[in-house]
């Protein structure tokens, strides 16, 4: 209960702030255009695919640093009534992970409903691209936490945070790409494709790819995962393994807010 | 039973030892002061007892009450934090509202405090407008607003203008006279020496002494609480 009062509250600050509307808009402009340069709803969806792998992990993780540091003394304010510190966790991951969700949902959708976008392919796609991005906007705020949680330096936390996204959009692919060419003698499959359960924008891609079966872009993993599993086994183990993703982080971020000094 | 007991409290943040083996008992219906260095722990210590620095050991009980997971012993407890922050884009009515609904007080809400600082107008701008004055006012009222019993209030008038400074002194004073509990820090003797009754004097995170502000003044032949206290500080360090 408390903690959707403090949601409520904190979703209307956010709400306010001008960086989730300018975030809002830039799905809605991006996604428009690519419509009115000539895409149809599939070739759309792949060019939005790759914003939403790069971009979501990127401004979630730098606006849930910023977030919860700018929270500390409302933090200590709420913690000095009879709160627990789980309902203010809760409300504080809700009041942002709730705008920044539906201002990618809103500004990604609208356009495709305007322009009646997936005649052909159905609106499966859509939903998965759509429900990739919230896990990955989910994920990289509570990896947010988590940092800004450990950190009391900002600036370092911020750093940090910019480090993960770095790591887990470029140097991690270059890393296994690195492994399996050395390595290149051995059978490295089972090795990469549970390396890739390890990182959560690899699996959004693999989810993604398999879904709109487009073997040319699944990369080296992507094709593991589809010889492995197959696509639709490999979709579920995708998915599950988001789905974990989206509970350790938070996990550890919650356990780490109910034994911090404020 | 004094409404706050501490028995034995040590905090450390690395391998600073803040609070060390600190033991207080603080009286119902007092005005206390805590005093003390600049780290001497006087912050800790208050944050302590309201539960946001979780203790090493050590053990605190508010109104019998013992500090721990559950929450509800701060359903009586008004604070009023050193610094007011607050999320940006909300108006001070608003950040009111929100306390109201997450305390759900049935006893109805104090709000004279609000026109007594004159604050009506500055209620409805957003909070990254106000300025630092402004919003230790908003975080004046919302110590207030629940009738506490016990009150917490980390240097309460430090950035208010004379006027303002003077209406929460009073008020402080009303309450203490009306039977409620206050704990306050200042660095500001003479403030200390108006509103407190009895003074702790923090040092490296232990008692170095609690001591009526009467007998504080009277004993040291001194005229005001900053001169005493200066003496018995030197005293006990020659001694």
């Amino acid at each position: 209960m408390n903690a959707l009062k403090i949601a409520r509250y904190q979703v209307r600050d956010v709400m306010r702030s001008r960086w989730v509307l300018l975030y809002g808009i830039f799905f809605l402009l991006l996604t428009d255009a690519l419509f009115r340069f000539g895409g149809t709803g599939e070739r759309v969806l792949l060019s939005l695919m790759n914003v939403v792998l790069i971009a979501i992990p990127l401004v979630a993780v730098v606006l849930g640093t910023m977030y919860l540091y700018g929270s500390r003394e409302f933090t200590e304010l709420i913690l000095a009534q009879p709160v627990r510190r789980r309902s203010l966790f809760l409300g504080l991951f809700a009041g942002l992970g709730l705008p920044l969700t539906l201002a990618f949902v809103l500004g990604t959708g609208l356009p495709f409903w305007a322009h009646g976008g997936m005649a052909g392919g159905g609106w499966l796609p859509l939903t998965l691209l759509l429900g990739t991005g919230v896990a990955l906007t989910l994920i990289f705020a509570s990896v947010a936490f988590l940092v800004a949680l450990s950190t009391e330096d900002r600036i370092k936390g911020l750093g940090f945070s910019l480090g993960v996204w770095v790591f887990f959009t470029v140097v991690f692919n270059a890393m296994v790409l690195l492994g399996i060419y050395l390595l290149s003698d051995y059978p490295v499959e089972r090795g990469v494709l549970a390396l890739s359960l390890l990182n959560p924008v690899d699996l959004g891609r693999i989810l993604l790819l398999l879904s709109f079966d487009i073997s040319a872009l699944m990369g080296f993993t992507g094709a593991v995962f589809r010889r492995f599993f197959g696509s639709g086994l490999g979709q579920g183990v995708a998915i599950s393994a988001l789905v974990v993703w989206l509970i350790v982080p938070f996990a550890l971020g919650l356990r780490r807010f109910n034994r911090k000094n404020f | 039973m004094a409404m706050i007991q501490i028995h034995e409290l040590s905090k450390r943040y690395g391998r600073l030892q803040v609070l060390d083996n600190l033991s207080l008992e603080v009286e119902r219906g007092q005005c206390t002061a805590i005093l003390g260095p600049n780290g001497a722990g006087k912050t800790t210590l208050v944050k302590s007892i309201l539960g946001l620095v979780r203790p090493e050991s050590g053990r605190i009980t508010v109104d019998g009450e013992v500090v721990g997971t559950d929450p509800e012993y701060r359903r009586g407890i008004g604070y009023m934090p050193q610094i007011a922050r607050y999320p940006e884009n909300l108006t001070g009515r608003e950040i009111i509202r929100m306390i109201r609904d997450l305390r759900g007080n049935p006893d109805g809400i104090d709000e004279t405090l609000v026109t007594e600082l004159r604050m009506e107008a500055e209620l409805d701008k957003p909070f990254r407008t106000l300025s630092g004055g402004n919003r230790q006012k908003v975080s004046a009222v919302l110590a207030f607003l629940f009738h506490p019993d016990l009150l917490f209030l980390d240097e309460p008038t430090a950035g208010l203008d004379p006027v303002a400074s003077s209406v929460l002194k009073d008020r402080i004073l009303a309450e203490r006279d009306a039977g409620r509990t206050i704990v306050l820090t200042s660095h500001v003797m003479a403030e200390v020496e108006e509103l407190a009754d009895t003074v702790v004097y923090l040092l490296d995170g232990r008692i170095h002494f609690q001591e009526s502000v009467r007998d504080l003044i009277g004993g040291s032949g001194e005229q005001t609480l900053e001169r005493a206290i200066a003496r018995r500080i030197t005293a006990r360090v020659v001694a």
